[in-house]
């Protein structure tokens, strides 16, 4: 027994590294130590586990067979996790994110599946409180893999990501949970193995549909909810396997989990329990016919002119910069502003891109120093003084119909008020609608200008004009 | 090669219609410039600048012979019979106020462009010569008026005594007024404006002026341009303006309605209310007058001791400055006419701004247009009441708050009181650890969103653990699954740390790089 207890202690120090990661990830200070703790947390968790196997392995039957499988297993993954996280792109982070995502999702599916068949010793009394703990196991981490799986094609593009809008969508999300809550009883009364895979494709159905029917544009929203639900599968299988490490870190990751949802969530003034039951595929209205007047156009060479004289200056990206990797051009252009005595900063929107902080790590990547890069309410109340705002590749976030027009779909999202300042350049490829198929008012203001076009070209004939 | 003359103004006029700067542009059209000898002399630009730049110097005759004649101030009779048959003519016309100008043009059975007449939409901004000149006009009301002005505009504290600052009223924040505003301000005196658009409002502020609403409701201007005001209105703007009068030491004037008469703000016994040696400019004077007692183009002084400066060549005044925004902004009107660069005037009645412009086409009068509803200008300012309604997410009632809080208690307390010996235990855990994660990443940097969401993902590998328990199992088909299940995790876990390494490694600032 002293493997056991020796296992269990050090589960305890694991569960408070992972603690003391998040808490470190907080800061930038204190981020790269916060990694570190993660990762001793989860090696003391992994060597433990590992002793743990091999100790109650020890002479059984199929036991061999099976730590060396666990070997080649954890190499391989290892392996694959290691190539993904070098070679992938900062642009392709949500994608990845995402799949990574499912990659848990799938591991609880497994391990509850294998909570049935391997028919561990289950104390009399206890049998339906196990089956049940199966059950919900299962169904967590199939909506999380499903889910994460639709939310990865869409990012990456391979499906569309428009939202999916089959008929009365809440119907069916609830009737789901109805038919959840049936074959878990059904199932605690009698234990079939057809209801096993009965809830694992309900599980599957469900949450292709919950992401399937959420716009591309609410995808940081998506991402981080997903994030959670990986959470609650992992805390789900601590309790089917009786293991408090699973259990405090499904719950750390669930609820910091659902905090970030819930940040981005009144970043874009919806309801967090709505999102968090995924009934929240926004009616995107397409823009209304009104006629927002004519927009004006402005040269690369002119826009440089109006750098080169200007005071201060907030550049405000959003996705399109991470299409067009314009990040890089941004930063020389940031760099050659900064030379010349200008004052940039940047001012991001918490749902620009598609992950939360997406913005942040392209300009990270790009060497922007992160001090001028500032959150939206740092920035909002300095944008009536800019003397110019360059809008690259963000539309929604920008929208004034946001904070004027009642009537428009994302009327009440806090958005940059970039329309104060003296002069607006957007940068965008054509007239088209955001995301959220809204018309932006913005670009026929008369202090905004259009500079159309690919943007990392825009922004490169720019620093050339300089 | 079609030839554009540019003709001498009046004797009261000093600009021109085009500058030397200018004349380049229209050759790069495709056209011929033949400019009237000394036709710039008055806004200091001499015949040789014209003919450096390429355009010819030609005697009056000539000039007004050309196909495309451009000018300023609308043609005489007289220089209506000089134009050649056919030519088009571009100038300040003021067709609405001016109908039988418009007939005897199109007797002439010529084409005319009025350039006053351009409508105010962002497209035709590059055009809009009333913002221009009323720029300059504003500007140079300021001047005038400090001109008379006995005292210094910014207050001054010195060895010689305290200098009170000058106060100044502007009525009307258009272009003018805010020009006005703008160069009073910046010569420090204190300003404060009305205008019957509230919408003007933070215009009037981020010049540094102070507006002065009227508390009445007032219809929104759909056209950009200042429309007729109620009765109620009237009343109360009549009051703020005799208070003020008895107040400031400078007005300024610039209420003007297009096509009407301008509305009188000041009366008489207003006037009368001011300290001696106060001014007023009217700039509304050629329109009537804002001012009761202003007489168009006259420098009044009233018997107690107020100068009305009623001049209507304001802009005029500052010729050389004026020639060349007037000049620009008919060399953009050439421009949208001859899309080909080809020399060859083409109007296209599709296009709202060739179309407004136009009010006599080879002898017919096209004048008034359809009108054109300038949309984005009311929605660029900031909405007057009622106040957009944010449909802000409301908190949770109280009431409900606490059911909820209650029913999760009971829940527990049911879970605690019926579930089997470890069940309780590991909801303590849960519920301790839920909040935990509440807390610690409560506080999170918004860059470090990502980062933080990849080492969640990577800690949520530790589902790996349940899988590495099952594998010791006997059944093959487990022992399968589960390695799967660790091979999934593995990824997470090694892949997640690893990136977030790799992203924060990227995080600098800004001094240490």
């Amino acid at each position: 027994m002293t493997v056991d207890a020796l296992a269990g202690a050090a589960y305890i120090v694991a569960a408070l590294l992972f603690i003391l990661s998040l808490a470190g990830l907080s800061r930038h200070e204190s981020a790269r130590a916060g990694v570190i703790y993660g990762i001793s947390g989860m090696t003391i968790a992994l060597i433990a586990t590992i002793a743990l196997s091999v100790s109650h392995a020890w002479g059984g039957t199929g036991s061999t067979t099976g730590l060396v499988l666990l070997g080649v297993a954890v190499l391989i993954g290892a392996a694959i996790g290691l190539w993904r996280a070098r070679v992938v792109q900062m642009t392709g982070m949500p994608e990845l994110i995402a799949l990574l995502h499912s990659f848990v999702g799938l591991a609880a599916v497994l391990v509850g599946w294998n909570g049935y068949l391997a028919h561990p010793d289950v104390a009399p009394g206890l049998e339906g409180i196990h089956n049940a703990e199966v059950f919900i196991g299962i169904f967590i981490g199939g909506v999380t893999f499903t889910g994460s799986i639709v939310a990865y094609l869409k990012l990456s593009a391979k499906i569309s990501s428009r939202p999916l809008m089959l008929p009365g969508k809440n119907v069916l999300n609830i009737g789901a949970l109805v038919a959840f809550i049936a074959l878990t009883v059904w199932f605690v009364m009698d234990q079939q193995l057809w209801l096993l895979i009965a809830v694992t494709v309900l599980a599957f159905a469900l949450g292709w549909h919950l992401v399937a029917s959420i716009g591309g544009g609410d995808m940081p929203v998506v991402v981080s909810m997903l994030n959670s639900y990986s959470g609650w599968a992992a805390a789900a299988a601590g309790f089917l396997l009786n293991n408090d490490l699973l259990i405090v870190t499904g719950a750390l990751v669930g609820s910091s989990g659902a905090y970030l949802s819930y940040i981005m969530c009144k970043a874009m003034n919806r309801s967090f329990l709505s999102v968090i039951a995924g009934g929240f595929g926004i009616v995107a209205s397409t823009s209304s016919d009104e006629d927002h007047g004519e927009h004006r156009e402005v040269t690369a060479e002119a826009a440089a002119g109006m750098l080169s004289q200007a005071q201060s200056v907030v550049i405000t990206p959003g996705y399109g910069m991470a299409v067009a990797q314009a990040q890089y051009p941004v930063a020389d252009l940031v760099a050659k502003l900064r030379e010349r005595g200008v004052d940039v900063r940047f001012g991001i929107h918490p749902v620009a891109g598609r992950l939360p902080g997406h913005m942040n790590v392209l300009l990270a990547e790009a060497k922007v120093p992160y001090d001028i890069v500032l959150g939206m309410e740092e920035i909002n109340d300095d944008l009536a003084s800019t003397s110019v705002v360059l809008v690259i590749g963000a539309n929604d976030t920008v929208n004034p119909a946001a904070a004027e027009d009642p009537s428009s779909p994302i009327a009440g999202m806090p958005v940059l008020r970039v329309w104060e300042a003296e002069n607006v350049i957007v940068f965008k490829r054509s007239m088209a609608a955001g995301y959220a198929g809204v018309q932006n008012p913005l670009f026929f203001r008369d202090n905004a200008q259009m500079l159309f076009g690919d943007a990392k070209e825009r922004v490169e004939d720019i620093i050339k004009a300089l | 090669m079609t030839q554009i003359g540019i003709v001498q103004e009046g004797p009261e006029e000093a600009r021109v219609a085009a500058t030397p700067a200018t004349v380049q542009t229209l050759q790069g059209l495709g056209y011929e410039v033949a400019v009237e000898q000394g036709a710039g002399a008055r806004s200091s630009y001499p015949d040789d600048a014209y003919e450096r730049a390429g355009a010819r110097i030609v005697s009056a005759a000539e000039a007004w012979a050309s196909a495309i004649v451009l000018k300023v101030n609308p043609p005489t009779d007289a220089e209506i019979t000089r134009l050649s048959d056919g030519a088009t003519i571009v100038a300040l016309l003021s067709p609405a106020l001016r109908p039988d100008l418009v007939e005897k043009l199109a007797q002439r059975g010529i084409t005319a462009l009025a350039l006053d007449a351009v409508p105010r939409i962002s497209r035709a901004q590059s055009m809009d010569v009333l913002s221009s000149m009323a720029n300059i006009a504003g500007y140079r009301a300021v001047v005038e008026a400090a001109n008379e002005f006995g005292r210094f505009f910014t207050g001054q504290v010195t060895a010689a005594g305290k200098v009170p600052p000058a106060k100044v009223l502007v009525a009307g924040a258009g272009v003018a007024g805010l020009a006005a505003i703008g160069a009073a301000s910046s010569l420090g005196a204190i300003v404060r404006a009305t205008d019957p658009r509230p919408e003007v409002a933070d215009q009037v502020s981020s010049i540094g002026g102070t507006y002065l609403a009227v508390d009445v409701e007032v219809e929104k201007s759909t056209d950009g341009y200042a429309k007729a005001t109620s009765e109620d209105y009237d009343r109360r703007a009549a009051e703020i303006y005799t208070e003020q009068a008895e107040d400031v030491d400078i007005i300024v004037t610039t209420a003007l309605i297009p096509g009407r008469a301008a509305p009188r703000l000041i009366t008489a016994s207003d006037v009368a209310k001011m300290k001696p040696g106060s001014v007023i400019v009217d700039m509304a004077a050629a329109q009537g007058g804002n001012v009761e007692g202003s007489v168009a183009g006259e420098r009044i002084v009233t018997a107690n001791g107020v100068i009305i400066l009623g001049y209507t060549d304001l802009a005029s005044r500052l010729a050389t400055q004026a020639s060349q925004l007037y000049g620009t902004n008919v060399a953009n009107l050439v421009a949208l006419l001859t899309p080909g660069k080809e020399g060859a005037l083409e109007i296209d009645f599709d296009d709202v701004v060739q179309r407004s412009v136009t009010v006599v086409r080879d002898g017919a009068v096209t004048w008034p247009p359809p009108p054109v509803q300038v949309a984005a200008v009311p929605q660029a300012a900031s909405a007057p009441a009622p106040a957009p309604v944010i449909t802000e997410q409301k908190p949770m009632s109280a009431a409900r708050k606490g059911v909820l809080i209650g029913v999760g208690v009971l829940a527990l307390f049911l879970v605690n009181l019926f579930a089997p010996a470890p069940l309780p235990q590991h909801f303590t855990v849960l519920m301790l650890s839920v909040v935990i994660g509440f807390y610690v990443i409560g506080k999170v940097h918004h860059a470090l969103h990502t980062p933080l969401m990849s080492v969640t993902n990577a800690i949520s590998g530790v589902i790996v653990v349940g899988a590495m328990l099952q594998i010791i199992d006997s059944s093959p088909v487990v022992q399968v699954l589960a390695a799967v299940a660790v091979l999934l995790a593995s990824i997470n876990i090694f892949g997640g740390f690893a990136v977030t390494r790799r992203m924060l490694a990227m995080f600098t600032k800004g001094g240490q790089k």
